[in-house]
């Protein structure tokens, strides 16, 4: 690839839904995204907005209505085996151990077994879970399932790594550690990540750009860089005069978008 | 503080295994005790003459009829060939149904234009009373062991099928998603994912279509046959010898009850990672 080259490119992209009632819904409306090579991107924006449509499309799990999706310059024609992609909800498989949860990508890959389980247990191993290769996912905890679910999507290696609202479910606590833990992956591995959350705080303390959707159908609405110094200490870096100024800009501009979203929904309640 | 709740804790722990206990053997006294009643009344009945025995039968003669039935042979030939003769077409006609079952239900559950083609015609032919078609197969197959082996395989597969195509229906879209951005090609997303989120629906329905599939072959030997339990009843129905019906009643019972438990034993093996359904000790 040459240097320089966006990992990740929408141009104009566009996904539409066909409602059961057969009215026309658009989720996103001419989103243009462009994600560097080992950026640390994150999509903040308010609830059904269109977020995960935007992660979908790029992962090539789903085909853009209109407009053009290039990852790794080229165009996304269906899954693609240098995306990762960990997903908002649990998505392990729950009638298989840790291990075996983990050894799936490369066994899928076709990778010998032996190689595929001994890789699992060095990934299992660096999320801090060896004592737990053998439960099975409803025996852990919400953090310990989402170390399982990051292990098993670290250990195909992607160039491009997907997180949608990957912490959402969990108490403050675990989620600050599960930071600090993403960042430290991060590090060694220097995948361009396309974060999404509605936690603005959990944006800027993660990424190296905050992009601001508008209320659906989404577009972007602003991107703002962050140029806090890395190593982060996600704990730590909350209570630095930059951060709380970088809040104070961003919160002002996805307020609007907030109250756009919250407006609609009261509307529609009404 | 700390120190005295946990020996408190600790105290617990037997104390409600042994309510657990002791609950476990008041279930199976009142059990024993259900059973006792049921067959002492009817006993009773018969011998005071409230109801007919020749009519309805009395337990001790149905005893006595197994007794005679294992000593002396049935009027078939020995009473284990009988057993034997139902069971293998009982459980011809249920592993070929139920493979049908699975199949077809994997099919047309992962395949919409399957699905919409001949969803249609397995609803009709699941409406029909399938139990007729017993008549046909044994015109057309003979007295043999194929008739009844095909009235099984009807009975099962519309249940298994049925459970199957929901079983694959209702796979978490979450978990098809992730197997394949980990790498799954379709072929190890029906293995790997759909099978075993399936696999319970399934098993479910292997309960009740051992079942159908005994039916199967009971009915089929009914309509015609040379051997076999169902045989075995026509033969004491057309003697009058309410025992005798009572009596193959009562060792189809004991077949279907073995098969049921051994499949118990399977599906808990296979669903072994499930969490425990339901408190651990009940109130
Ligand atoms: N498969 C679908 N069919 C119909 N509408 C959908 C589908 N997926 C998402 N939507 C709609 O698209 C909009 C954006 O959804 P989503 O991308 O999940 O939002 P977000 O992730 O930002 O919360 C929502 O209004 C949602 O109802
Ligand atoms: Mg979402």
């Amino acid at each position: 690839m040459a240097r320089g080259e966006p990992s990740i490119e929408l141009r104009r992209a566009t996904r539409s839904f066909i409602t059961p009632t057969g009215a026309m819904l658009t989720a996103i409306h001419d989103v243009d995204l462009t994600v560097a090579a080992g950026e640390f991107c994150a999509i903040v924006g308010p609830t059904g907005c269109g977020k995960s449509t935007t992660l979908s499309l790029i992962s090539g799990l789903a085909p853009p209505t209109a407009g053009e999706v290039y990852v790794l310059g080229k165009p996304v024609t269906g899954v693609d085996p240098r995306v990762g992609f960990v997903f908002q909800s649990d998505a392990l498989f729950p009638w298989r151990n840790v291990l075996d949860n983990v050894a799936a990508g490369p066994i899928f890959r076709g990778r010998p077994r032996e190689e595929a389980l001994a890789r699992a247990a060095d990934w299992i191993r660096r999320v801090g879970l060896s004592r737990f290769e053998r439960h099975h996912p409803h025996q852990l905890s919400g953090g310990m399932r989402k170390r399982v679910a990051l292990a098993q999507t670290m250990i195909n290696e992607p160039a491009i790594l997907l997180m949608d609202e990957p912490f959402s479910a969990l108490d403050v606590q675990t989620r600050i550690l599960m930071q600090d833990e993403l960042l430290q992956l991060w590090s060694t591995a220097k995948a361009s990540v396309v974060f999404v959350t509605h936690d603005l705080e959990e944006a800027i303390a993660l990424a190296d750009r905050v992009v601001v959707m508008t209320a659906g159908p989404a577009t972007v609405k602003s991107s703002y860089p962050i140029d806090l110094p890395r190593p982060r200490v996600t704990s730590e870096i909350r209570f630095e005069p930059r951060f709380v100024e970088l809040s104070r800009l961003i919160w002002n501009d996805l307020r609007e978008e907030v109250l756009v979203s919250y407006r609609r929904a009261a509307g529609v309640a009404a | 503080m700390t120190e005295a709740r946990i020996t408190q804790a600790e105290a617990a722990a037997p104390a409600a295994a042994e309510r657990l206990a002791r609950r476990r053997r008041l279930v199976a006294v009142l059990q024993i005790a259900v059973l006792v009643v049921v067959l002492g009344a009817w006993e009773l009945c018969s011998r005071t003459g409230i109801v007919d025995p020749f009519f309805f039968g009395m337990p001790s003669e149905v005893v006595q009829q197994i007794r005679t039935w294992i000593a002396e042979g049935t009027s078939l030939g020995p009473l284990w060939v009988q057993v034997l003769v139902t069971l293998e077409e009982t459980l011809l006609g249920f592993a070929i149904g139920a493979l049908l079952g699975v199949l077809f239900g994997v099919a047309l559950g992962r395949n919409q234009l399957l699905a919409d083609v001949f969803g249609i015609y397995i609803k009709i032919a699941n409406s029909i009373p399938r139990v007729v078609l017993g008549s046909i197969f044994v015109i057309a197959l003979g007295l043999g062991m194929p008739s009844k082996v095909a009235l099984g395989v009807v009975m099962v597969f519309f249940v298994v099928f049925g459970n199957a195509f929901q079983g694959v229906r209702e796979a978490d879209r979450n978990l098809i998603a992730n197997a394949r951005i980990l790498g799954a090609s379709p072929r190890q997303v029906t293995w790997s994912v759909i099978m075993p989120s399936a696999l319970g629906w399934i098993l479910a329905s292997l309960h009740v279509s051992f079942g159908f599939a005994l039916v199967g072959a009971v009915v089929g030997e009914f309509l015609g046959a040379r051997q076999g339990i169902g045989l075995l009843i026509a033969t004491a129905q057309g003697a009058f010898n309410a025992n005798g019906v009572f009596a193959a009643m009562f060792i189809l019972a004991v077949v279907a009850l073995a098969a049921e438990s051994l499949i118990t034993l399977v599906e808990n093996r296979l669903l072994k990672w499930r969490p425990n359904q339901g408190p651990e000790t009940g109130f």
